[in-house]
């Protein structure tokens, strides 16, 4: 799990998707979407509102079957795993790729430490010896909760949530579940980890505190992450790569950089009769403004 | 064949009953999602308002038209029955809206508990038969169809023709299904909640009432523990026809009662209610919205 | 329609007004209500016709006591409760220090329960401790063992079961049909009928499963009649509605006996003076280890994964299954522990009666075990014992006060009307605290310092 090993491996792809289509009735979410997120990398999945982004997320986190494709997970220890085939437990379980939601999905009435013990639950199962082990009072089950304490403790601290342990979960102001829910998907251990729109509804303080949880999730841990994000800010600032999704396909796939010099991305924020398109292109200019000849970061 | 289509006459009769109850069920689960497990006591209620009814006018008008003396049974225990549903709704579940989930259940329950044994306590806890008020039997290409049932099958008909009128195309009906869609919404947009839910549980109490009206007509006895089973069983038909939808309670109602005279007539009597909720527990298993409802989608 | 709200401006002599509006309106619904059933009542003549008799003067009565109540609690109960609310919002989040009694009230109550069998004999003799150890005590503890058990499947992992009564049912049948027709011991069938019931708490519980919260137990309620009528209905092994009589004694460990021919029969041994109460007073120790059990081990598996995993699956199980948690074996553990717990108590009681007959599974059983978990609070154990005690101790109760025949008359039996109040107690409990005597939460884990989780963040489960 060293930094080191990431950045040797980056650009061979963790997560492949080939060919994916989703139809529900009549209504193709999703038509023939190929894209790949590299190991160590972030990457964003943008678009404008229906765009099907988040049906991409349950179709690669098995709530959804999608219609048609192969959605490939390959793990540091090189070991593939066809997510399509999978039920969604087993994809968190055996192929470590973990998820948050876009309406945060708290255990609200258990305390923020149980919200994060929950998570370790796999691991937990097999110490207890299913149960068994632990209902007669074994040692190995007493060591292995002292130890998943001490997991959910460093993910608390990374998290600023340490003072918070012992209130329930549904206590915690909106910014901070969303951080409790990032860090309860990084108690599961993934190798991949899915966030569906993390900045949504948090204020500019607590959007940069998010930038540094993900920079550091990606530095200590070295898991990739793959995000949907309406916050250009947050898209630009911290993704490594970018794909853009309209009406179910992709319409641009590169660095920030590239992406938001794409005239197709353009005209497809501009196509949207909405309030929204101003703002994505001022914020794209400003951004642009302020990095200036930077440039992209590959 | 005879035999066959003779069985089917009876299980149309029972499923209309079955129906008219089924249709309380449907209403008050779909305004405000919750199994009034009452209602079929409720049915019980009307039942013994109309015996009741029925004493009286006998007693006092000695030679009083039989179809005078069924609607008087009816009106009254329309009355009683929708009287009874509207103070219950406003004493014990109006306090539980939008608390605990489980609180408004536990709460019916509770009630259904204490509305049979009120009548066991006030009423005796013995069978009370009536003397057969609609007797004449008609031969119809060598089948024998009965006044009573045939009675039974119309009133249900029209009652629902009235009921899906009502639903579809007034006011009340409108606020009805807007209170269905989102509570909230349909308060901010002038629509009066309570007194909506109020009238949708005097509606399924009157409905109640009218079938337990039948059902002692038919039946030509009651009893007060009478609310337990066809209550189960107008539930499970609602559930059959897709719960929310009035006509899918009917559907259901029928099919509930052909399946049961048809178990009966050609296999055997003794588990004609296993039958029942066996098809409730497999209907529900596989196809949990029912023949006519909306299918629900989970969202993630 | 009345309005029910109390506010400031209608003080004073305007809410004599409406008090005696709502009043006349209370009794004129009352008079409605009760005009056809407690004014007249159906009774048998000689000839069998059914006749009516008039009771005006009660119907008046119920009138009365509806629109004077209603008066009454217009005028002085809601202004007191409104001022009382207020007053309590005042002096919210004050810690009050917790008495002795308060933090040591599961150890103190345990302790009174090993002691009431000797004391009830001390002080009503061996035949008098009779109806305390067995009505009451054994009557109580197997509900409360009972509501812990279902409590694992509704309050912890939130699947709302309204046919627990099956599985109490088949430990029952387990014991009786095994003990007469291989002659095994009770503690022997004990294990075997919870392994039974929980065998079938995993068949039926296998395919309701996907299903969600009123549907999940309108199915289990589907179950639960379906078993019963088998029972009934299969009569070559079951006998029927006649039920299964001579069910062997349980012995203390195949040591002493209780049967009254036997050489080691405990009276005799002992040299006592015959009597079944000493049985009872056994039987009394067996259901109080039984219940213990089920607490203990409830306790302990709430702090194993398994268990925080049945109350993840009740709070959000849709974040379950994204945590890699298999919901569908959690739920089924959780069924069928649940169904265990029923089926060591069916086997109890099988073996306290020496009868089973389907009569006694009935869904009203179910119903009042369900009734006892939500008033009690679900998930706690102690609000769910004081429920169990009240509802079930309160009507037990009824039986016994026969004072109450000296002011309604020598006709009046108190049995008559134990579910009327029963089913009044559960509306009204619901009604005054929908969350039950015990609203909060013990969390199984802490970092800093144990706090309890207030019972507004707690969910009641969708499946």
């Amino acid at each position: 799990m060293s930094a080191l090993e990431t950045n040797t491996m980056t650009n061979e792809p963790i997560l492949k998707v080939e060919h994916l289509s989703m139809r529900f009735g009549g209504l193709m979410a999703i038509n023939d979407l190929s894209f790949e997120a590299r190991r160590g990398d972030i990457t964003a999945l943008i678009g404008p509102n229906g765009a099907g982004k988040t049906t991409v997320f349950n179709c690669v986190t098995g709530f959804y079957k999608p219609t048609m494709g192969m959605v490939t997970m390959t793990q540091r220890s090189g070991k593939k795993f066809l997510l399509e085939r999978m039920p969604d437990f087993e994809i968190t379980r055996d192929a470590k790729v973990a998820r948050t939601f876009q309406n945060i999905r708290m255990f609200s009435g258990l305390t923020v430490l149980e919200n994060l013990l929950v998570a370790q639950h796999n691991m937990l199962m097999r110490a207890s010896g299913f149960t068994i082990l632990g209902l007669l009072g074994f040692a190995g089950y007493r060591r292995a909760t002292e130890q998943s304490i001490e997991i959910a403790k460093y993910w608390l601290e990374k998290a600023d949530l340490l003072s918070r342990a012992d209130d329930p979960a549904g206590d915690l102001p909106y910014g901070a579940q969303r951080r409790l829910e990032i860090a309860r998907a990084m108690c599961t251990g993934p190798e991949f980890l899915c966030l569906d729109e993390p900045a949504a509804g948090l204020n500019p303080r607590e959007s940069l505190a998010l930038n540094e949880l993900l920079r550091s999730i990606r530095q200590d841990t070295g898991t990739s992450i793959l995000l949907i994000e309406h916050d250009m800010s947050v898209v630009m600032e911290i993704s490594d790569h970018v794909i853009v999704l309209e009406y179910g396909q992709k319409i641009s796939d590169g660095t920030p950089e590239e992406v938001k010099n794409d005239p197709r991305v353009i005209a497809a924020y501009l196509g949207v009769e909405d309030e929204e398109v101003e703002e994505v292109i001022e914020e794209i200019e400003e951004i642009q403004e302020t990095e200036g000849g930077q440039g992209g970061k590959h | 064949m005879e035999y066959f289509v003779q069985q089917l006459i009876n299980g149309l009769t029972l499923g209309s009953i079955y129906g008219l109850i089924a249709i309380g069920y449907t209403m008050v689960y779909g305004i405000i999602g919750m199994i009034n497990f009452a209602h079929g006591d409720i049915f019980m209620l009307g039942g013994f308002a109309a015996l009741i009814i029925f004493l009286i006018l006998t007693s006092v008008f000695v030679g009083l038209p039989v179809v005078i003396l069924l609607l008087v049974m009816m009106a009254a225990a329309m009355l009683t029955a929708a009287l009874w549903n509207w103070t219950i709704e406003k004493v014990a579940y109006r306090p539980l809206r939008g608390s605990f989930r489980l609180a408004p259940l536990i709460t019916a329950i509770g009630m259904s508990i204490t509305l049979s044994n009120f009548v066991q306590v006030t009423q005796g806890p013995r069978n009370k038969p009536i003397p057969p008020l609609v007797s004449s039997v008609y031969e119809v290409f060598g089948l024998s169809v009965s006044l009573k049932q045939i009675m039974i099958m119309i009133l249900t008909v029209s009652l629902l023709a009235v009921f899906w009128y009502i639903v579809n195309k007034t006011s009340l009906g409108r606020a009805q299904r807007a209170t269905e869609q989102d509570r909230k919404m349909a308060a901010l947009l002038g629509i009066d909640v309570d007194r909506t839910i109020s009238i949708t549980f005097i509606m399924g109490a009157a409905l109640a009432a009218v079938a337990g009206t039948m059902y002692l007509m038919y039946y030509g006895v009651i009893v007060f523990t009478d609310g337990f089973v066809p209550g189960v069983k107008a539930f499970t038909a609602a559930v059959l026809g897709g719960i929310g939808s009035l006509p899918g309670a009917v559907l259901g109602g029928l099919l509930i009662g052909l399946i049961e005279s048809l178990w009966s007539a050609y296999f055997t009597i003794d588990y004609k209610d296993v039958a029942t909720f066996s098809i409730l527990a497999i209907v529900l298993i596989f196809k949990p919205s029912g023949i006519l409802g909306r299918p629900e989608v989970e969202k993630v | 329609m009345a309005t029910t709200t109390y506010s400031k401006e209608s003080a004073g002599g305007s809410l004599t007004a409406r008090a005696l509006r709502e009043g006349f309106f209370a009794g004129l619904v009352a008079f409605g209500l009760f005009f056809l059933f407690v004014g007249l009542e159906t009774t048998q003549n000689i000839r069998n016709e059914l006749v009516l008799n008039q009771r005006w003067g009660l119907l008046a009565i119920f009138v009365a006591v509806a629109a004077a109540g209603r008066f009454l609690g217009v005028l002085y109960v809601q202004p007191w409760l409104a001022a009382r609310k207020t007053a309590k919002a005042a002096v919210a989040d004050k810690d009050v220090p917790e008495t002795f009694l308060a933090r040591n009230f599961s150890k103190l109550a345990i302790l009174a329960l090993v002691l009431m069998p000797p004391v009830a004999v001390a002080l009503f003799g061996v035949q008098g401790s009779l109806k305390w150890v067995d009505n009451f005590g054994i009557q109580i503890l197997i509900y409360v063992m009972l509501a812990w058990g279902l409590n694992i499947v509704v309050g912890l992992a939130g699947l709302l079961d309204l046919g627990y009564v099956a599985f109490y049912a088949v430990g029952a049948y387990s014991y009786a049909l095994l003990s007469q027709h291989f002659g095994f011991s009770f503690w022997i069938l004990l294990p075997l009928a919870g392994i039974l019931a929980a065998f079938w708490g995993m068949i039926l519980g296998f395919p309701v499963l996907r299903l969600k919260g009123d549907y999940l137990a309108i199915v289990t309620l589907a179950f639960g009649e379906i078993i019963r009528l088998v029972l009934i209905n299969w009569t070559e092994v079951t006998k029927g509605t006649f039920g299964i009589s001579g069910i062997p004694k349980a012995s203390v460990f195949g040591i002493w006996s209780f049967d009254v021919g036997a050489a080691n029969n405990f009276a005799k041994v002992f040299e006592l003076p015959m009597s079944s109460a000493y049985y009872k007073i056994f039987l009394f120790y067996v259901i109080l280890a039984l219940a213990l059990l089920t607490a203990y081990v409830t306790i302990r598996l709430r702090r194993m994964p398994i268990g925080r995993a049945w109350e993840a699956l009740r709070e959000d199980e849709i974040a379950c299954r994204s945590l890699g948690i298999n919901t569908v074996t959690t739920k089924l553990t959780a069924f069928a522990t649940g169904a265990m717990f029923g089926g060591f108590a069916g086997s109890f009681f099988a073996v306290r009666q020496g009868f089973v007959s389907p009569e006694s599974f009935v869904f009203l059983e179910s119903a009042i075990i369900l009734a006892i978990v939500v008033l009690g609070g679900m998930g706690s154990l102690v609000g769910i014992a004081v429920a169990a005690t009240v509802m079930v101790g309160g009507t037990e109760l009824l039986r016994e006060m026969t004072f109450l025949k000296a002011i309604f008359g020598p006709d009046f039996t108190p049995e008559l009307y134990r579910m009327l109040i029963f089913g009044l107690a559960m509306v009204v409990v619901m009604v005054w605290k929908p969350r039950g005597f015990v609203g909060s939460r013990e969390p199984t884990a802490f970092l800093h310092e144990r706090k309890a989780v207030s019972g507004s963040f707690t969910k009641e489960g969708h499946g």
